[in-house]
């Protein structure tokens, strides 16, 4: 499809779409199919990321990183989430991040349950209604566990430092709910979700896991998600909602298990999903930032001596530190960007 | 010089005094503070107005402008001088995507790069770009000038129509029906004349012109597959 757009004369297609949006030159680029398919995403959903070179700022992550992501409602105001990387855990143990839509979960039992029955240490801590659990029972047989025993908590991340929020609602709703404000961290990155492709819920909602301390957000969306779907469940990725970000992450899961680095994982992205996309991907130690070849999803980047800061519009980096003095710029399609050791 | 300083009176307070300025007044001199990456700043403007952002904008930056020079001193997010119809917007950083886009006339300098679709559709107005343009940039341009002093991305000028392209750099690759051009001294003349506007000092024959093959102009039924 890209390549279709950048080389293909459909000069007469476009003209109509122009004479009726002559003020959206981004929307105008796209035939009249695609215009009326898309018009909606077109412009919505935020993504914004913050990495902290200065450690120094590591105790006001949240402080800097919650205006980030508010300042993002108008792109999102039906759900929004984040991932945060603190506290890292020793080498022994694995950190989840849980949630389960039963108001009613006994968190403090499942705790229990989990250290009786894996024979391990299991340090619960509940925020809203999701819970991290510190656990060094084996990933695999705690995830087993989880799965036999408690079917409808999900897990919303794993690793040794990342943990996952994400709820549906007003993104300061959101904040507040998981203590964003006063969270302390290396980097942190976060979505506001207008829904077009899939129902508004909180297993809907981004960050998606893609494997230890890996996530990923997305604004955009994919057209051949159902394709890729089918094809990455014959491989034996399990999804738990019809969402296409979920397939992106699916893929990078899958690609990752293959032995693959986060570079080239991203590269077989780039080749495989096809759609509008500006993904931001987490790592133990930075984010990455891709976008389509076409690129119509907004994306800014800017960096100081502090920190590297990513999102959607501007604006949601305006209030950072320094931010008038920082070296700015738009990400180009088709490339990846990296911050911290991503390998 | 008249200030507003934008985060106490909103980007519509601002909008709203710089209209209301009246014509022959004192107060053709204006300074924006703490834009704050705001969209729409300083649109639909149709006076002489001098207008000073200072720091960085949002979106559709001084859209719409007739007589106005707008200076943004700093990044422009996209669609800055969207739909400009005279008058002149100048940016000492960079531009994000579809600057330019659609506009009618004026001068919109860019002192950085500007990303995708730089001039996309653009109708009459003359853009000089420092840096270099990222892909599909003068897609669809059908008339005025588009000025590179750098590259430029994919696609160059693709399904052009009588827009002129100067390009000073290497293009990655040029889009449907647009060619390279003979640089006859009437280019060179309005070339000279565009960079010394935007005060930039290259020699207007390092540069190269682009424009339409016009095999798209007609119908064609070798070409219907493309439609």
């Amino acid at each position: 499809m890209a390549g279709g757009i950048v080389t293909t004369p459909t000069r007469f297609g476009w003209v109509l779409v122009i004479a009726h949006n002559s003020s959206f030159a981004a929307v105008a680029a796209l035939p009249a199919p695609l215009l009326s398919m898309h018009a909606e995403d077109t412009t919505m959903c935020g993504i914004v990321g913050l990495y902290l070179k200065d450690r120094t700022l590591q105790a006001s992550l949240g402080a800097l990183f919650a205006p980030m992501l508010i300042e993002m409602t108008d792109r999102g105001p039906d759900s929004a989430g984040f991932a945060i990387y603190r506290d890292p855990v020793g080498e022994n143990q694995t950190k989840f991040t849980l949630a389960c839509d039963d108001p009613e979960t006994d968190w403090q039992a499942l705790d229990t349950d989990m250290e009786k029955a894996l024979a391990c240490n299991a340090r619960m801590d509940v925020q809203g209604d999701h819970a991290v659990v510190v656990t060094d029972a084996a990933a695999m047989a705690a995830q087993a566990w989880l799965a036999e025993s408690r079917p409808l908590v999900r897990i919303v991340g794993s690793g040794r430092s990342i943990e996952i929020f994400k709820q549906t609602g007003l993104p300061k709703d959101v904040a507040e709910q998981f203590k964003l404000a006063s969270a302390k961290g290396s980097h942190a990155i976060g979505h506001t979700r207008m829904a077009t492709e899939s129902a508004v819920t909180t297993a809907g909602s981004h960050p998606f896991a893609t494997g230890l301390d890996l996530c990923l957000v997305h604004n955009g969306s994919l057209s051949n998600h159902n394709h890729l779907r089918r094809k990455l469940e014959r491989d034996g990725i399990v999804f738990q909602t019809e969402n296409d970000t979920e397939v992106a992450a699916g893929f990078m899961t899958w690609e990752l298990r293959q032995g693959r680095s986060l570079h080239q994982a991203l590269e077989a992205g780039l080749m495989e999903l096809d759609g509008f996309y500006t993904f931001c991907v987490g790592t133990a130690d930075g984010f990455a930032v891709v976008r389509d070849p076409i690129a119509c999803k907004h994306a800014v980047l800017a960096e100081t001596e502090s920190w590297v800061a990513m999102a959607t519009e501007y604006r949601a980096i305006a209030h950072l530190p320094g931010a008038d003095a920082a070296r700015i710029w738009e990400p180009e399609p088709h490339r990846i960007y990296t911050w911290g050791h991503v390998h | 010089m008249a200030e507003l300083d934008l985060k106490e009176i909103g980007v519509r307070g601002v909008n709203a005094a710089l209209q209301a300025s009246p014509v022959g007044s004192n107060e053709q001199d204006w300074l924006i503070n703490n834009p704050m990456g705001q969209h729409a700043i300083a649109c639909g403007l149709d006076a002489p107005l001098k207008v000073k952002i200072a720091g960085h904008v949002g979106f559709y930056c001084g859209g719409m402008n007739q007589q106005a020079a707008i200076t943004i001193q700093g990044h422009a997010g996209v669609g800055v001088a969207e739909n400009m119809m005279s008058g002149q917007v100048w940016v000492t950083g960079s531009a994000s995507d579809s600057a330019g886009a659609t506009a009618h006339g004026g001068l919109l300098v860019i002192e950085g790069n500007a990303s995708s679709r730089c001039g996309i559709s653009m109708k009459g107005i003359d853009i000089v770009v420092g840096g270099s343009v990222g892909h599909m940039s003068g897609f669809m341009a059908q008339s005025g000038h588009l000025v590179v002093c750098g590259d430029a991305g994919d696609a160059l000028g693709d399904s052009i129509y009588e827009a002129i392209l100067f390009l000073r750099g290497k293009v990655s690759s040029l889009g449907a029906d647009c060619i390279e051009k003979e640089m006859r001294p009437e280019h060179l003349v309005k070339l000279a004349e565009l960079l010394d506007a935007a005060g930039i000092d290259k020699n207007p024959a390092s540069f190269r012109r682009y424009g339409s093959a016009r095999a798209l102009y007609n119908f064609d039924i070798d070409n219907v597959d493309a439609y």
